[in-house]
């Protein structure tokens, strides 16, 4: 994964993107802050849903046995995984037992994180996404770029061009508007899901006293997936588990509200194992950690797995939105990508290290956060253990000889005064048009990010010096 | 060690010296309603019907004396020919159709049956006025998921009294044991420059009639 300034460049290059972005976080960022302003106790939600998250993070060993338990006692199976390796071979292994040739996919920013559908694919199964945003984004072969609106990169008519290629019964004059393109996908996905056999879910929370799974979504794909088939195969984080079912009243009020701005989502379905003569026969519960646990160690950084997944911190991100979610990466992206990432993952490699710096710290995200994530504070808090990480090794890093440096300088007012003469020169043969898009050698990591305007001829000290002395 | 042990050890070695600590949940947040929304059970009511249309379905109140001819009525309306039934569905609510057949779910009708049909008519569970939702439990009169989940038409009933104002209301009254699906309008999607379309996967027309005893 490259840095994250340096994947940003194409995506800030593209007015298009940009646009269709603009067009989907204001949707979205509207609706939500009506939504929040309207019930009179959204702070004490807040509130709650903060503290039932932190509950839930420091018992959580004794939660996922509860939950363990209760799952096994309703009839399903519990499979735990260390890693995405781990996992990918656990859902390998059920869906190779089933013989089934395709699954169907929903919710599924975890089978992303786990890499699931090339593991699948090796193992000669295909995987079928189901939401119309995750199809778009299958049929045009590339990167999601929001969690819960994957095509947000995409406009109208881009999607539509995307469909009639790819659903020839939709016909070549599929027009674009958003209605008609969600029937063409209904139609397309129709026979798959009345034959399929197996499926694949996230999970938004998982209830440890009752082993319930709670799927909150709007278009019904995931109830056909959870519905449907013999086999449910559902991967959800460890990070998921709320304590009790009465703990759900919270979060059915604040997700729905932050996430699109519904008073309630179209749909939310909870299951406890098997229920005879209704849904799956047979239902496995992948938990996974894959580097949780080494943010749960982080007693700043572990509030980050609080997260609900409602994307309210991305609608309002002036970076997110110009950006858009692909230089992230794959899977966590905006403002809790950049705290929950380089987490998940340790912030030693450049890629990780960059991200807590994509971002103006103007603290939007912290304000729209239903379980008040305080994600400036993580942050910063990274940047700490980036220059840190920074700090032990060998050889100084290029800030430092240059903080160095400057001190030098600057300590002596004829040293400063010679070197911004000269600096100015160099800067303005650097610049064009006015602009440096590329500081030379160890400076260059400050410019990765930003333009900087070419130096004016004079310095304000020099021209203080002619005009006025 | 098995995943299962190294992932329990990892998680308490995480937490080290805060493991186990309960911090309070402040449950400051409304249980009921209150004010002019809950004045009187008509209010709860009304609440609820307002919701529920803001949803974007259709709803609709009857008395209880009206309801076989509500449902034929609707049914008519959809011009409906078959119509799916959970097996267990009131004798009365389907004793005014005419031209209307009703294949009850026993036994259970096939996949393809299902998607073949109109319609599908059943009760509820319980119901959110604030919200303006239905929930199904697979209880009296609700059917397996599948039944409500295939066919691109829902008719729901729902008694008065099964209206409560609030969630939490709602998921205290609620067995997490049995499948439960909450139903906020039809089916809708938010995948296309962010703008709610609707009609995608799961029904695409919920008609709620509010039964007034
Ligand atoms: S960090 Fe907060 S605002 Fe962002 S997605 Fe998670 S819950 Fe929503």
């Amino acid at each position: 994964m490259p840095k994250f300034a340096a994947a940003a460049r194409p995506a800030l290059a593209d007015t298009g993107l940009r646009r269709a972005l603009r067009g989907t976080t204001a949707q979205l960022r509207g609706r939500a802050a009506a939504a929040a302003a309207e019930p009179a106790d959204w702070e004490d939600l807040r509130e709650a849903g903060r503290a039932i998250g932190e509950e839930a993070l420091l018992n959580l060993d004794v939660h996922l046995e509860d939950l363990e338990r209760a799952v096994t006692e309703a009839g399903g199976t519990v499979h735990w995984a260390a890693d995405a390796a781990e996992a990918r071979r656990v859902v390998t292994g059920l869906v190779r037992a089933s013989e089934a040739r395709e699954v169907l996919a929903a919710a599924s920013l975890t089978l992303r994180e786990i890499g699931l559908d090339g593991a699948l694919a090796r193992a000669g199964v295909a995987v079928q996404e189901t939401a119309l945003g995750d199809l778009a984004v299958r049929l045009g072969e590339d990167e999601p770029s929001h969690p819960l609106s994957p095509a947000a990169h995409r406009d109208r008519a881009g999607i539509a061009e995307l469909f009639r290629r790819a659903m020839p019964a939709a016909g070549a004059d599929l027009p674009d508007d958003p209605e008609a393109l969600a029937a063409a996908a209904r139609a397309h996905l129709r026979e798959r899901f009345l034959r399929a056999r197996v499926a694949v879910t996230g999970a938004n929370f998982l209830v440890a006293e009752t082993g319930t799974a709670v799927v909150v979504e709007s278009e019904g794909n995931a109830r056909m997936c959870l519905t449907l088939p013999e086999t449910l195969i559902c991967v959800a984080g460890i990070d998921k588990v709320v304590p009790t079912w009465d703990d759900m009243e919270v979060f059915l009020q604040l997700l729905p509200r932050a996430s699109t701005g519904d008073r309630m989502t179209p749909y939310v379905s909870s299951w406890t194992g098997v229920t005879p003569g209704d849904g799956p026969r047979a239902f496995h519960l992948v938990l996974l950690d894959n580097g949780r646990t080494r943010a749960l160690a982080d007693e700043v950084g572990r509030a980050a797995l609080r997260c609900v997944g409602c994307s309210a911190c991305l609608n309002v991100c002036p970076v997110y939105e110009r950006t858009g979610g692909r230089p992230y990466g794959p899977v966590h992206q905006g403002p809790i990508g950049a705290i929950l990432t380089p987490q998940l993952r340790g912030v030693e490699s450049a890629a990780m290290a960059s991200l807590p710096y994509a971002s103006t710290l103007c603290g939007a995200c912290a304000d729209v956060c239903p379980v008040k994530i305080d994600i400036p504070d993580v942050l910063v808090h990274l940047r700490g253990l980036v220059v840190d990480s920074r700090r032990r090794r060998p050889v100084p890093p290029p800030e430092m000889v240059l903080m160095r440096g400057l001190a030098w300088t600057m300590g002596d007012p004829r040293r400063h005064a010679a070197v911004l003469r000269r600096g100015t020169r160099w800067a303005r043969l650097l610049s064009r048009g006015g602009r440096i898009r590329r500081l030379p050698g160890l400076l260059g990591a400050w410019t990765e990010a930003r333009d900087l305007p070419a130096p004016p001829a004079e310095s304000f000290r020099a021209w203080w010096d002619r005009t006025r002395a | 060690m098995t995943a299962r042990e190294e992932m329990l050890r990892r998680v308490r070695e995480a937490l080290g010296g805060s493991r186990g600590a309960h911090p309070p949940v402040p449950r400051g947040y409304a249980r009921r309603l209150t004010g002019p929304q809950a004045a009187t059970r008509a209010d709860v009511v009304a609440l609820f019907t307002e919701r529920v249309a803001d949803n974007r379905a259709a709803v609709r109140h009857v008395g209880a004396d009206e309801l076989g001819t509500a449902v034929a009525a609707a049914l008519w309306g959809r011009e409906a020919k078959r119509i799916a039934v959970p097996a267990d569905l009131p004798f009365g609510w389907l004793a005014e159709l005419d031209g209307v057949r009703a294949l009850a779910d026993t036994p259970a009708l096939d996949l393809d049956a299902l998607a073949a049909v109109d319609g599908v008519v059943t009760g509820c569970a319980a119901a959110v006025a604030r919200t303006g939702t239905v929930v199904l439990d697979g209880g009296r009169a609700q059917g397996r998921r599948a039944l409500t989940l295939v066919p691109g038409y829902h008719l729901c009933v729902v008694h008065a009294d099964q209206i409560v104002g609030t969630v939490p209301e709602a998921v205290t009254r609620l067995d997490p044991a049995r499948p439960l699906t909450w139903i906020s309008g039809p089916s809708a999607t938010h995948g296309v420059e962010g703008v709610r379309a609707e009609g995608v996967h799961g029904p695409l027309h919920l008609e709620v009639l509010v039964v007034e005893d």
